[in-house]
């Protein structure tokens, strides 16, 4: 196993210390729980709170959307593992300035869980709280059933709404609303080309055969819909756009923003090949791109392979993604 | 009828807790098969943990409420909020007790079980810890009148039989549901816990009955 790691127990105490040393300028550690990061302007001004949370190993998510008109807390688990309910509660806790807070989360049984349980506990302490599951992954189950679909890296398109949202001042159920929106207006898909290992267990907990691609996996290799041989990248960037304009309603004359993020071991240069031919296959539908995010953004390890996110845009939604951000993951300067 | 103190129970309980530690490897390599193998690691680092801070003369209620404290409050997962509800509301119905008859004891059982279900969205046929935990509760029910020992071994008996059971069921829930068909013929590594947790409860009852 080529990794560099110390103690395997250690990697997620000594990733969080790393971070919030390397990026002090956008955010610093709860006092009250060593798995809770903070943006500066968390739990300040008169705005609904935005929190976040998930298993570690997805680098730069979740600490890495946390920032200036993004999410200000985040709730840190073990590699591929949900946060306790007691770290998203102190999220939650932190990110409350008297109006609310919205967790906008992914959809995964130990997520779902604790943060039922922590939404229980802010309630007796009388925080207002509401969340936004998103479920953007579309091979994970048919449109039919979106309830039990993953969330993916949609989620970071959520994260950026909701938040932005939030700071124009607007009320709870408002930003609630408006994240909903966003993640309804979302597809992801997903492409594995290698799997991934945690470093304590030493070796890959699935496999995906050289010269194979599998299509549809999850972010912690839950199995697609189907292996196939390895083809050609425009190849796969048509096979990936296929299956979200099948599940979407896009038409010619929409407007949309499209992020492309690797899965950890695909180089980046690869990601712009598929992009390239994204944007062209898009324009031919006459669908426009209003704005790209292209490189790791969500990512699994290092499973080799990449994630295709698209957000239909209406006009608020598009006005939401131009708002200026900064985190260390994300950097909106401009209107696009 | 016969009944255990409910003072002197932590060593019993951290007795549980060295049984899921050593085995550790085991349920990891379960839960490897179709889940992501992480299992055995959290179950001991939670119970690992917990067993530091449970003294010998701890009441049955006290050394549930650190087993659950540490659970939810430090290993997280779905493991984590689902063994801290079910400890912390079996200690609930045991609190205040001086003594634990077969009653209670099933009482006991049904409310953690109860606990497990408002938690997650499973149930019992979803190859889960429900398949060992809900018929080991109908078990301990149907035999409270029977005495204690009998409640015991009915317990064991029913927990075993449903963690096999799971083998030949294809998951509903978890990251193995994602699975379908190849989530059959491997045991659920979480039914497997729990009767690992239940079967360690009943032999340290056992010895302090009277």
């Amino acid at each position: 196993m080529q990794r560099l790691f110390n103690n395997p127990d250690d990697i997620v105490d000594e990733t969080v210390a790393g971070f919030v040393r390397a990026h002090r300028d956008l955010v610093r550690l709860s006092d009250a729980n060593p798995r809770v990061v903070l943006s500066h302007a968390c739990g300040t001004g008169d705005r609904v709170g935005i929190v976040t949370g998930g298993g570690s190993g997805h680098e730069p998510a979740f600490v890495g959307y946390v920032g200036e008109t993004l999410v200000d807390a985040v709730a840190v688990g073990e590699l591929f593992s949900s946060p306790t309910a007691k770290a998203f509660l102190e999220a939650i806790r932190a990110a409350d300035t008297g109006k609310g807070v919205a967790v906008l989360y992914g959809n995964y049984a130990g997520d779902n869980m604790n943060v039922k349980m922590a939404s229980r506990m802010a309630a007796k302490e009388g925080i207002e709280v509401r969340t936004v599951v998103a479920n953007d992954d579309v091979c994970s189950a048919p449109m039919a059933d979106r309830g039990r679909r993953r969330g993916v890296a949609g989620e970071i398109l959520m994260w950026k709404v909701g938040a932005a949202k939030a700071a124009t001042g607007a009320a709870l159920d408002e930003v609630q609303a408006t994240a909903q929106r966003a993640i309804d207006a979302t597809r992801s898909v997903g492409i594995g080309l290698a799997p991934c290992t945690l470093p304590a267990n030493a070796k890959p907990n699935f496999e995906i055969a050289p010269g194979t691609m599998e299509i549809g996996i999850g972010h912690h290799g839950e199995p697609g819909t189907a292996v196939t041989d390895l083809k050609p990248a425009n190849d796969v960037a048509d096979e990936m756009l296929k299956i979200i304009l099948d599940d979407h309603d896009l038409a010619s004359g929409d407007e949309a923003c499209v992020l492309l993020s690797g899965l950890g071991a695909t180089p980046i240069c690869e990601l712009y090949v598929l992009y390239d031919r994204i944007e062209r296959e898009l324009g031919e539908r006459g669908i426009g791109v209003h704005r790209a995010f292209v490189g790791n953004y969500f990512t699994s390890l290092e499973m080799m392979g990449a994630t295709l996110t698209v957000m239909k845009l209406d006009d608020e939604l598009k006005e939401l993604i131009d708002m200026p951000a900064a985190s260390s993951g994300l950097t909106v300067r401009s209107a696009g | 009828m016969t009944s255990f103190p409910n003072t002197g129970s932590g060593a019993m309980v951290r007795k549980v807790a060295q049984i899921v530690v050593e085995n550790r490897g085991y349920l990891s390599e379960i839960d490897g098969k179709i889940g992501d193998g992480d299992h055995g690691n959290n179950m001991a680092k939670g119970f690992g943990r917990a067993a530091e801070r449970i003294a010998d003369d701890d009441t049955l209620d006290a050394s549930f409420a650190i087993l659950a404290d540490v659970l939810m409050g430090e290993i997280g997962g779905s493991m984590g909020p689902l063994y801290g509800m079910f400890f912390s509301d079996m200690g609930d119905v045991v609190a205040g007790k001086d003594r634990i008859d077969a009653l209670t004891f099933a009482a006991m059982l049904d409310a953690g079980c109860e606990g497990v279900m408002a938690i997650g969205s499973a149930k019992a046929g979803d190859k889960c810890l429900l398949d060992a935990l809900v018929p080991a509760v109908a078990a301990a029910k149907a035999n409270a009148s029977l005495g204690f020992p009998a409640v015991l071994d009915a317990v064991r008996k029913a927990a075993a039989e449903g963690r096999d059971a799971t083998k030949d069921m294809v998951a509903k829930i978890g990251r193995a549901s994602r699975l379908g068909e190849r989530s059959r013929g491997v045991l659920d590594a979480g039914a497997t816990s729990c009767c690992l947790i239940l079967t360690a409860l009943a032999d340290g009852i056992e010895p302090r009955l009277g």
